[in-house]
């Protein structure tokens, strides 16, 4: 724990000096001296453009007219009550919804304004730049290294024993396995077994890791740990994460999604509907829509 | 810790890079050309139905060339080999209804009260040991149960019931029993996976009313799994009509047009396996009429097939 | 045959939940109110006496018909009845060497071609194949049908196709091969799909997730984890193989061979349960007691080959 927290200190001593590189020294200054409280939080670049997603499964629809942006390098929640479509939406950003036959995407998902599902486009390719951690743990039945091995191994990528360290590390779960790469990961506490698989999905070098609750199934201490993660990761990735957990939205993300479920009650149709889209800070102490605050404040729901 | 450092390398966050290509990198023509090659596999199977048709039809063709259809259906002599020859297949095909009945009049009780038995009050500790025990006995090649039934039950059961065996050691009733011994295991595992696929809330709402395990059986899970049961049942019929082994040994054969028991029968399945193993000439009436046997044979399994497919259908969807 | 286990807590629809449910319980209380407690208590206990002397006389049937072969065969016991050919002048010396032998060649042959075949189709059907497509479900019904076929029209198969016909052959050992591999493709497919059905969706989709190909996923993902369940359905599929007579007397396996064979060689080939049918049939008692020895031998290596399947699974099968 103690050699977490100092990773935790240096990754936030070193951030802006990043930022700064990146950006410019003298205009980032010059920004925040004109207007220090106002930064837009809008205008960084941004990974995913949504514009009137909808899916539907077979003849019913179940997430309706989405239009959102994702910016780069930040985490962003998705919320909302069981069956609202934050799976669905989540898995239309790597084409994971391409392995359920009666899925179907309208409207355009723009990655770096390129047409997800263009005609040109590899799903396969796709999904080596957007990796995805799931629900449930699901490690191989394989040893540990070659969980990790596999996605290096099969995009063909060098250096195999190298890149299997720096991902485990990167995951916070090298200290813990370093001496039992050998043993199946089957043994692995459910939360060390989740820390692998997030392991896995950097092991590829994707740019967005798309995270469908990874923590449902992990104790509180666990859980802790791969938010600690998902606080260092988005340095190196975009991160989209699908959570129950209010306080975990909360804590771990910069922007939140809130989607409700909606009734259609004369035909009973239901399906998944944005309500509202904003600053992590906003949603949860100032929503502009009153369903919104009712969720968060645990009025409904 | 130099975890951040090497970090560093992975990503592709912090570098400004143009946008990746989502475009294929390589056109893949391995995985259709694998793909390809998979269907192929999978096509055999059909290959393997159209061959088995072809090869039927194609002799039954010319075997009704020279035998009248209802003189063949209807024909209530069999001597195929004789001269003059006979073509009436009912004394042959009675032959194996009657050995299959049999069997089934064995087997049915037998394997239902098993499944019964299984899926209802074995503890957990038996069902491990009989039901892998009754597997094994199912997997048991016909050709023993054959010498079983004819060295073994023959001799037995004409020493007891005389009148089963009227031309030692050949009968029908005895072949039917041995045919019997096999089918138990089908019957009794296949009823046994139907009625536990019941669900157990309906075993429980009928206990909470009181009654006792005997009706929970009959009453509620028997009706309740009787799509599979009678799917089993079909199977194992099948199964009776196509063995050959057993009835070969033991049915004798003499194309007797009878259902009595005792009496000795030649089979379908029999007559094929005793005509085709002499020297025959393709393109003789014998050889036709293996085929034209053969033909009538596989239509019963067929149709009794699918029937049981159907109804193994049915109660997976009900219940998966 | 092994059932398919067919889920344990399965989850049903709604419509057929009630109409189970109501059936259930309307047969339930007219049970109740049409019973009396003191006759139900003496007619459940007549009735599981019934369904325990079913699993008695089911047991007892396999049970008796290897102590028959053991207790018949014992004399012929012997290194003789491995090592010597058969021999018409003494059967006491008589052995099953040339049809060890030829069984042996023609498991290899039926390994050798159902192995690929039979896991590729199962791979095509469980991966690739979209059900919605007609040609895909007619497949499915088709290997599920073949299952069904009996073992006697896959010798008339064999005659018509590969001994004769098309492929001309004629009588040799690679034909009685194909024969039997024909025979037993659907049960390797049918069980090779359940394996492969058993690796949850979850292993795909991880896979697929980095970037993994569906070929890449398959073959380095599903099939190795598959592979236990797999190797079990072929074993029993091949145990079938070893046991089955019918379609082999059709296909050339002669009665009396004296010399070793070959694959491709025209001089003639014999099967183990083949000789064990053409001791039997002869009258001689001497004859009939080393049917009964080989019978023994078969049911060894046959229970031998199941107990490996057994262990295999419960030792290897992964628990998702
Ligand atoms: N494979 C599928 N086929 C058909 N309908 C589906 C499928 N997957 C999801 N759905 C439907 O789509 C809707 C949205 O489901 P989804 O799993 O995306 O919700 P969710 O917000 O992730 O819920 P939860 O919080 O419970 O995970 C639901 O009504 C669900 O029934
Ligand atoms: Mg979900």
């Amino acid at each position: 724990m103690v050699g977490e927290s100092r990773v935790k200190e240096t990754l936030k001593d070193r951030a802006p000096e990043e930022q700064s590189e990146q950006a410019g020294l003298i205009q980032q200054i010059s920004v925040r001296e004109a207007a220090p409280t106002e930064v837009d939080p809008w205008a960084g670049e941004k990974v995913f453009d949504l514009e009137h997603v909808s899916v539907s499964y077979g003849s019913s629809l179940a997430v309706n007219d989405v239009s959102m942006t994702i910016p780069k390098n930040e985490v962003t929640a998705l919320i909302g009550p069981s069956g609202c479509g934050k799976s669905t939406l989540l898995r239309c950003l790597n084409r994971m919804n391409d392995l359920i036959p009666s899925a179907r995407v309208d409207g355009e998902v723009l990655y770096h304004g390129q047409n997800l599902y263009g005609s040109k486009v590899d799903p396969v390719q796709v999904r080596k730049l957007i990796g995805m951690v799931f629900q449930k743990p699901n490690p191989f039945p394989k040893s540990i290294f070659d969980n990790v091995a596999f996605g290096p191994r099969i995009l063909g990528l060098g250096d195999i024993d190298h890149r299997v360290e720096k991902a485990l590390r990167g995951a916070a779960l090298w200290d813990e396995v370093k001496d039992r790469l050998d043993d199946n990961a089957y043994g692995m506490s459910g939360g060390q077994q989740q820390r692998l698989c997030i392991a896995r999905t950097m092991a590829v070098d994707p740019e967005v890791i798309l995270m469908d609750e990874p923590c449902s199934a992990l104790d509180p201490i666990s859980t802790a740990k791969v938010e600690d993660l998902m606080n260092e990761l988005k340095e190196q990735y975009s991160i989209v994460i699908v959570t129950h957990n209010m306080q975990q939205a909360a804590r771990v993300s910069d922007k939140t999604a809130f989607l409700i479920v909606e009734m259609d009650a004369a035909e009973g149709n239901r399906w998944g509907q944005l309500v509202e889209y904003d600053e992590t800070d906003r949603i949860f102490t100032n929503p502009q829509d009153s369903r919104t605050e009712d969720y968060v404040t645990g009025k409904v729901g | 810790m130099e975890a951040r450092d090497t970090i560093g390398a992975f990503g592709r966050g912090g570098a400004d890079r143009p946008p990746p290509s989502l475009e294929a990198s390589s056109p893949r023509y391995g995985e259709k050309l694998i793909k390809g090659f998979l269907a192929s596999c999978a096509i055999l199977s059909v290959i393997t139905t159209t061959a088995i048709v072809i090869s039927l039809l194609l002799p039954t063709a010319d075997f009704f060339g020279e035998v009248g259809f209802t003189d063949f259906l209807f024909g209530t002599e069999w001597a195929p080999t004789f001269t003059p020859a006979a073509f009436g297949v009912l004394p042959i095909l009675v032959g194996t209804i009657s050995t299959s009945l049999w069997g089934m009049l064995f087997a049915v009780p037998m394997g239902l009260g098993s499944a019964i038995w299984l899926s209802e009050y074995a503890s957990p500790k038996a069902r491990k040991v009989v039901k892998p025990v009754l597997e094994v006995l199912a997997g048991i090649p016909t050709v023993a149960i054959g010498i079983f039934g004819l060295v073994f039950l023959s001799p037995v059961i004409e020493g007891v019931f005389p009148f089963m065996v009227n031309v030692p050691p050949f009968s029908a009733g005895v072949a039917g029993l041995a045919i019997g011994l096999m089918l138990v295991p089908i019957i009794a595992s296949i009823s046994d996976d139907a009625m536990r696929a019941v669900p157990g809330g309906l075993r429980e709402a009928a206990y909470g009313l009181g009654s006792t395990k005997m009706k929970v059986a009959t009453r509620v899970v028997f009706p309740a799994a009787i799509s599979g049961i009678i799917a089993s049942l079909v199977l194992a019929g099948s199964r009776a009509v196509g063995e050959t082994m057993v009835v070969l040994l033991v049915a004798g054969a003499s194309p007797n047009l009878t259902f009595d028991p005792g009496s000795s029968v030649l089979t379908m399945t029999a007559f094929i396996a005793q005509t085709a193993t002499g020297d025959i000439s393709t393109g003789s009436i014998t050889y036709d009429t293996i085929f034209a046997v053969g033909a009538l044979l596989f239509v019963l399994t067929l149709i009794m097939n699918i029937f049981a497919i159907r109804l193994v259908r049915k109660y997976r969807e009900v219940y998966e | 045959m092994r059932p398919q286990s067919a889920g344990n807590s399965p989850e049903i629809s709604g419509s057929e939940r009630s109409r189970l449910a109501t059936a259930g319980a309307r047969a339930v209380t007219l049970a109740q109110l049409s019973s009396q407690p003191r006759g139900d208590r003496f007619k459940g206990g007549i009735f599981l006496a019934l369904l325990l002397f079913a699993v008695a006389i089911a047991l007892l049937g396999l049970v008796a018909i290897i102590v028959q072969a053991a207790v018949k065969g014992a004399p012929a016991f012997g290194m003789d009845l491995i090592t010597n050919g058969p021999s018409t002048l003494n059967p006491e010396q008589s052995g099953f060497r040339p049809a060890l032998l030829g069984t042996l060649y023609l498991i290899l042959g039926v390994i050798l071609l159902v192995v690929p075949l039979g896991v590729s189709a199962a791979v095509y059907l469980e991966e690739y194949a979209d059900r919605t497509r007609w040609w895909n479900r007619m497949i499915e019904l088709n290997v599920q049908n073949l299952a069904g076929v009996p073992s006697i029209i896959y010798g008339i198969l064999g005659l018509a196709f590969i001994v004769r016909g098309p492929l001309d052959l004629g009588f040799i050992l690679a034909a009685g091969s194909m024969t039997l591999a024909l025979l037993v493709l659907p049960t390797v497919i049918l069980a090779a799909r359940e394996a492969i059905r058993a690796v949850p969706p979850s292993i795909r989709e991880g896979s697929l997730a980095l970037g993994a190909t569906k070929w890449q996923t398959i073959r380095r993902q599903v099939l190795p984890a598959a592979i236990p369940g797999v190797v079990t359905g072929v074993i029993l599929a091949i145990s079938r193989a070893i046991g089955e007579t019918a379609p082999l007397l059709l296909v050339g396996a002669a009665s009396f061979v004296t010399f070793a064979p070959t694959f491709f060689g025209d001089n003639g080939y014999t099967a183990l349960p083949v000789m064990i049918f053409n001791y039997a049939a002869r009258p001689q008692d001497e004859f009939r007691v080393l049917a009964a020895a080989g019978v023994i031998m078969m049911l060894i290596v046959l229970l031998a080959m199941n107990s490996f399947a057994i262990w295999l699974r419960n030792r290897y099968e992964q628990q998702w």
